[in-house]
């Protein structure tokens, strides 16, 4: 409606406000009480207070301490960078020859990699279990690396198709006039203009590797590739009988500091759509 | 610099669509040629096959006397102008218009120099440095049309470069294009869907239709022979009258009264082998209030004599339409161009219309009747089967 009263105005603005603050909060409270229990010492651990009455980084100390930890972060960063680097890479490939070219099979293409991002990962975890062992990929980088990226793919060729379909045809066509290669075209052209979409992709995909759990406590048996989230559910404290919820929230909190910095930092370079201004608009 | 000629060039896209047929024409070296036709006619198809963008079905081109169908665009040496423009988002208005000269590995100096001679023919030094985004619709087909002189390309390719423009800054575009165009005196080929461009821009017109060539000559040559209903209806603003109409024995019997052939006609006529049932054509420009003409023209004219519907008063002339009794005249291609002037409605009501345009002395008034006159000599008749111009006078 194009008269609405100011009254009505704020009265809706209140409720929208009211509606989003509910849903912030039900999502922020658990994260905010793993930060707040990573904070307190092992005494008062249980006191159910939220804000800690006694601050430490004695858990973080420990995390760091413990080679378990520092081994599985790398683990973390190493397999995720790899994945997220090679779906990425496929993935501007294919998705590029989707929105561009018309060749047989496409619709299949896109039909099997929808397909692959519906199934249940679940129902593959034995199988590639089995598999794994044969082949002797279990419990090694690349043993988690091939799933991550066949799992990231779908995800990756549907943004990255998405952001290429978004920029103009003509400008290829414009570069070719202008006397150059299709790969000068490609590199001098449309890649710039792709840069945005393949970093958002590159990010969507990383956090994808980086929050696996499952693949990762199924196909992993030691540090050697054991990834945070795994590893965190092997945690024991310093010793065998302390209670590790201190540090295990630590790690967590240790792992979830990137993602959030992530997003907060790209978010505005995801969303500026570089194109604008390339046609008559 | 260069001459460019499609032989028998013909275009089958892959889903079997035919857009180009065996398409003739010679363009010679600095000519400025414009295709026009209505939309899907294949004009763009056409200029595309000369670009290097679409691969040619059969036919050959040449390009300064050399075959060219499998040369890459690059290797063309043709500049396009795009009707988006098409201009690299990311790039500043210099880079933009230094691209194709950076890709010919000119040496730096070279290029600031020609990009900086390129922004001073169309004032834009002092958006060299800004994005395209930032400019104005005007700028950024200026811009357009920077990067395609840059280089000095064999010729240019333009397709619709101004439809994008709002109407005043298209006129004054225009006469950009024409002024650039004489300076630099390179082969241009120009689409277009604007008539006045059409008229105004080119050396010579190819009319299209529906993949084929209809007429190619001097906009003044189309306009005054029309080589088929086609392209009578148009070229022309407004467009010509058609009504049907029978010819018995040396008379023209139309719904604006009997006129007695010309000889001149009438030895054209019996050339072409004409129809009893014809379809005859009269400009609007081609009528005159009765009372503004001389005693000895209206003796030899025709006089019709009508209820003016509607006039429109332009300031510096009229228009009066007439209904005249009887069907309006009907043929494919007639449809075909009401269909694309957006006219297509007008086809339903069967009653034949007539546009007139009277001087401004006329005193011809809104529901009044009125006596126009016209000289039959400048009527034209048309076959309504095959749409061939009976009365065609060309070579
Ligand atoms: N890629 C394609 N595949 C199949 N058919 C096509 C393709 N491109 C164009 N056509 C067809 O070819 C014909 C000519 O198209 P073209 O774009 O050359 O028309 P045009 O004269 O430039 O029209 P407009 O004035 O609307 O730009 C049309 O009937 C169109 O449907
Ligand atoms: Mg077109």
């Amino acid at each position: 409606m194009a008269l609405t009263g100011g009254a009505d105005t704020t009265a809706r603005k209140a409720k929208w406000w009211f509606v989003n603050a509910v849903v912030v909060v039900y999502a922020l409270v658990p994260v905010l009480w793993i930060a707040s229990l990573s904070f307190k010492t092992k005494e008062t651990i249980n006191d159910g207070n939220f804000v800690p009455r006694e601050w430490t980084l004695e858990n973080y100390r420990a995390i760091f301490g413990t080679s378990e930890f520092v081994r599985a972060l790398v683990n973390s960063i190493g397999i995720a960078l790899i994945a997220t680097a090679i779906a990425v890479v496929l993935g501007t490939m294919a998705a590029y020859a989707i929105a561009r070219l018309d060749f047989p099979g496409k619709r299949a293409l896109v039909g099997v990699s929808l397909l692959i991002a519906m199934f249940p990962q679940v129902s593959l975890v034995s199988p590639l279990f089995e598999m794994e062992r044969g082949l002797g990929l279990f419990d090694t980088w690349p043993g988690l690396i091939l799933p991550y990226i066949t799992f990231a793919l779908p995800l990756a060729i549907y943004t990255l198709s998405a952001f290429f379909r978004e920029i103009p045809w003509e400008l290829e066509k414009a570069a070719k006039m202008d006397g150059a290669t299709p790969a000068q075209a490609f590199l001098k052209v449309i890649a710039p203009l792709a840069a945005p979409g393949v970093f958002t992709t590159a990010i969507l995909v990383f956090i994808f590797c980086w929050n696996d759990f499952l693949f990762a406590i199924s196909l992993t048996s030691t540090e050697r590739s054991r990834t945070v989230p795994a590893a965190l559910s092997f945690f024991t404290g310093s010793s065998q009988f302390e209670d590790p919820t201190g540090t295990i929230c630590a790690a967590a909190v240790v792992i979830t500091v990137p993602i959030i910095l992530f997003v907060l930092f790209f978010q505005r370079r995801i969303v500026a759509g570089l194109t604008s201004g390339a046609v008559k608009g | 610099m260069a001459d460019i000629v499609l032989d028998k060039v013909t275009k089958r896209y892959p889903d079997g669509a035919v857009a180009v047929r065996d398409v003739d024409l010679e363009i010679a070296d600095g000519e400025f040629v414009i295709l026009v036709g209505p939309s899907g006619c294949g004009k763009s198809t056409t200029l595309n096959m000369i670009a290097g963008l679409e691969d040619i079905t059969s036919g050959e081109l040449r390009i300064g006397g050399q075959r060219v169908n499998e040369r890459a665009p690059k290797d063309r040496d043709i500049a396009m102008v795009f009707q988006s423009y098409a201009l690299y988002p990311h790039l500043t208005v210099r880079e933009n218009m230094a691209f194709p000269l950076r890709l010919a590995k000119v040496d730096k100096e070279t290029v600031r120099r020609k990009v900086e001679e390129a922004a001073r023919v169309l004032d834009l030094t002092q958006h060299l440095d800004r994005r395209p985004a930032n400019l104005s619709g005007g700028q950024r087909q200026r811009v357009a049309m920077g990067r395609a002189i840059v280089r000095n390309p064999k010729a240019f390719l333009m397709d619709e470069p101004l439809s994008n423009l709002d109407a005043k800054l298209r006129v004054q575009m225009r006469t950009e294009v024409s002024r650039l165009q004489r300076k630099l005196g390179t082969t241009t080929v120009y689409v277009t869907h604007d008539q006045t461009e059409a008229m105004t821009l080119g050396d010579r017109v190819v009319v299209m239709r529906a993949g084929v060539v209809q007429q190619v000559g001097s906009p003044q040559f189309l306009y005054d022979h029309p080589a088929n209903l086609f392209v009578a209806g148009f070229i022309g603003s407004p467009a010509m009258n058609f009504l049907p109409a029978t010819l018995e024995e040396g008379v023209l019997r139309s719904p604006l009264g009997d006129i007695t052939v010309t000889d001149r006609v009438r030895r054209l006529l019996t050339d072409a082998g004409a129809p009893r049932e014809v379809i005859m054509g009269v400009r609007p420009e081609h009528f005159e209030d009765a009372a503004l003409v001389d005693e000895q023209s209206l003796a030899r004219g025709v006089v019709y004599r009508g209820q003016v519907d509607v006039l429109e008063s332009m300031g510096s002339d009229k228009y009066a339409y007439f209904s005249v009794e009887g069907e309006r005249a009907r043929s494919a291609e007639l449809e075909e161009l009401a269909a694309d002037a957006g006219v297509a409605d007008l086809s339903s009501s069967g009653v034949g219309t007539v546009v007139t345009r009277l001087s401004a002395a006329s005193a011809a008034r809104e529901g009044e009747r009125v006596e126009v006159f016209f000289d039959p000599d400048k009527v034209q008749l048309f076959d309504p089967n095959s749409g061939r111009n009976l009365t065609y006078a060309g070579d």
